[in-house]
């Protein structure tokens, strides 16, 4: 697996290993991720999801193995790393009493960005937050929150970005807005991570997916080589009763944002059995 | 990294010194304890004190300082606490600044806070009758040990900050800094104490430091107290730091 100069994966790691005291985390975790594509890392709690993000991140060291992004070993070369990356944690990293628009200036500063302002405005207005760049960040929803938290970490366009669970604890309307915003950050080229807990998230969004069960990477590939591994779908007519969340979104208005009920369909849809979605 | 440690350093001050101006409470939270502990020892139990000099509030004030800035302290670690908390504490440390901005714009926002709040207290205790003859000099030397006695105390708020489990744990290390003084020669002589409350009395930090403040108000000879009290800011800001920066350390690693 010695890079190639054309193909070279963007993220690199081999043979990661993390133990906390005497509890073994990652026991050998191997993965690549292409550049511009999005990359899931799927497993229950405690898997080791965060563990991986965080040494990813240059938060954590790991005790064994390596792992480089974009070339930089994130051991080694952990300050050229974080001039790469942006790390959207599992709990919204956002300033409360701050306004959204001072949370992204504060960031563009200490990325030393000339123009900190400007560059605020702009991500205030490709997340729809303009209205709201004012207010104290204590006063956003969680779908808001996120958002911030997510524009803040594309201050500067780093082209490596780790998401940690970004929907967990949101209601079904953040969670659409959120992926929304993570589809249109591949569009724009960005490598992203994310880790999830939920299965159809995964499904959703990622090119490509692999599972990390008890510390090891157990398979990894595009959810349609997922889906090879067991026996081919049977084809079965089954009457699409709209779920509760098609129900909720439909009653609570998610016409205001007109995106969110035709993603609500199209996930629903594409987990009934008979039709295979198109990637 | 460090060629940004003064820039990286001055943007997250700004950060938290906006933290400070919009819930003002908590500088008044801090100078309302000491006010209101100045005001019951003054006109409650004050008369009956006997410190030989004209007006309690002339010997007591030194103390009050030093409990404002004992509780003014417990604040950085307050909020330390809730950036580590929060994930903006790991957002930082994932991006390309300077690493000790982060401690060191708290610890310099405690020095802001905790110099708006002992200004607060001062003004009261004139308000109260305190009045110094002293210098400009002597007014600086004071204000010199207080920024000492500050910087030593918030390093080591910076430790319950890094390493408290919740908010109270993150606090409460304070409370015994702040009943130090009831210890000293803050509100009472020494030499009224029985022998062993006495003894530590008269060999802890704040008495050397109370005596050393109320010399320079008084324009008293400073005597050797002023060097006691020196020694004890400089020896506790040397270690609080050393061991700040180790927590610190661990912690991001």
């Amino acid at each position: 697996m010695t890079a190639r100069p054309t193909a070279a994966p963007v993220i690199h790691v081999r043979g990661l290993e993390k133990s906390y005291k005497a509890l073994q985390v990652l026991r050998g975790v191997d993965f690549d991720v292409a550049r511009g594509s999005i990359f899931a890392l799927l497993g229950s709690n405690g898997a080791g999801k965060t563990t991986a993000v965080k040494i990813l991140s240059t938060l954590l060291k790991a005790d064994a193995g390596t792992a480089s992004i974009n070339g930089f070993d994130v051991a080694t070369q952990a300050a050229d790393v974080r001039e790469t990356i942006s790390l959207t944690g599992q709990f919204a990293a956002v300033d409360e009493i701050l306004s959204g628009r001072e949370n992204l200036v504060l960031v563009a500063k200490l990325r030393h960005l000339a123009n900190p302002g400007r560059i605020a405005d702009e991500l205030l207005d490709r997340f729809s937050l303009t209205d709201a760049a004012a207010r104290r960040v204590a006063t956003y929803s969680g779908g808001m929150r996120r958002r911030l938290d997510i524009a803040m970490s594309l201050v500067g366009d780093p082209p490596v970005i780790f998401l940690d669970e970004p929907t967990t604890g949101l209601d079904p309307q953040g969670r659409i807005e959120v992926w929304q915003a993570v589809k249109e950050l591949a569009a724009r080229g960005t490598t992203v991570l994310l880790t999830t807990q939920y299965l159809d998230e995964a499904e959703q969004l990622a090119d490509r997916i692999a599972i990390l069960h008890e510390g090891r990477i157990i398979v990894n590939g595009t959810l349609d080589e997922l889906k090879q591994l067991l026996p081919p779908a049977e084809v079965e007519y089954v009457e699409k009763q709209p779920t509760l969340e098609d129900v909720f979104l439909a009653l609570v208005g998610a016409d205001a944002d007109a995106t969110p009920r035709t993603t609500a369909t199209s996930a629903r849809t594409s987990s009934a059995r008979t039709s295979e979605e198109g990637r | 990294m460090t060629k940004h440690f003064f820039g990286d350093t001055a943007v997250l001050l700004g950060r938290s010194l906006r933290h400070i101006t919009r819930s003002a409470d908590t500088i008044i939270t801090t100078a309302i304890m000491p006010i209101a502990m100045m005001l019951l020892f003054v006109y409650v139990f004050g008369g009956a004190i006997d410190t030989g000099s004209d007006s309690y509030v002339q010997y007591l004030l030194p103390g009050i300082l030093l409990i404002t800035v004992a509780s003014g302290i417990s604040y950085t670690a307050f909020r330390l606490f809730l950036d580590m908390k929060g994930g903006i504490f790991e957002r930082f440390q994932s991006m390309p600044i300077a690493r000790s901005s982060v401690l060191w714009a708290h610890v310099v926002t405690s020095l802001v806070a905790n110099l708006i709040s002992l200004v607060v207290v001062v003004g009261v205790a004139l308000l109260m009758g305190f009045r110094s003859t002293a210098g400009v000099p002597a007014w600086l030397a004071v204000a010199g040990i207080l920024v000492l006695f500050t910087l030593a105390l918030t390093w080591l708020a910076v430790i319950p900050g890094l390493t408290a489990k919740s908010v109270d744990g993150a606090s409460a290390f304070s409370y015994p800094l702040i009943f130090l003084p009831f210890l000293s020669s803050a509100f009472v002589p020494t030499d009224t104490m029985p022998g062993p409350v006495r003894a530590f009395a008269e060999h802890q930090p704040v008495t050397s430091i109370v005596n050393a403040i109320r010399a320079l108000f008084t324009e008293q000879p400073v005597g050797g107290d002023i060097w006691i009290a020196l020694g004890w800011c400089v020896g506790l800001l040397v270690v609080a730091y050393v061991l700040a920066t180790a927590t610190y350390r661990r912690k991001i690693a």
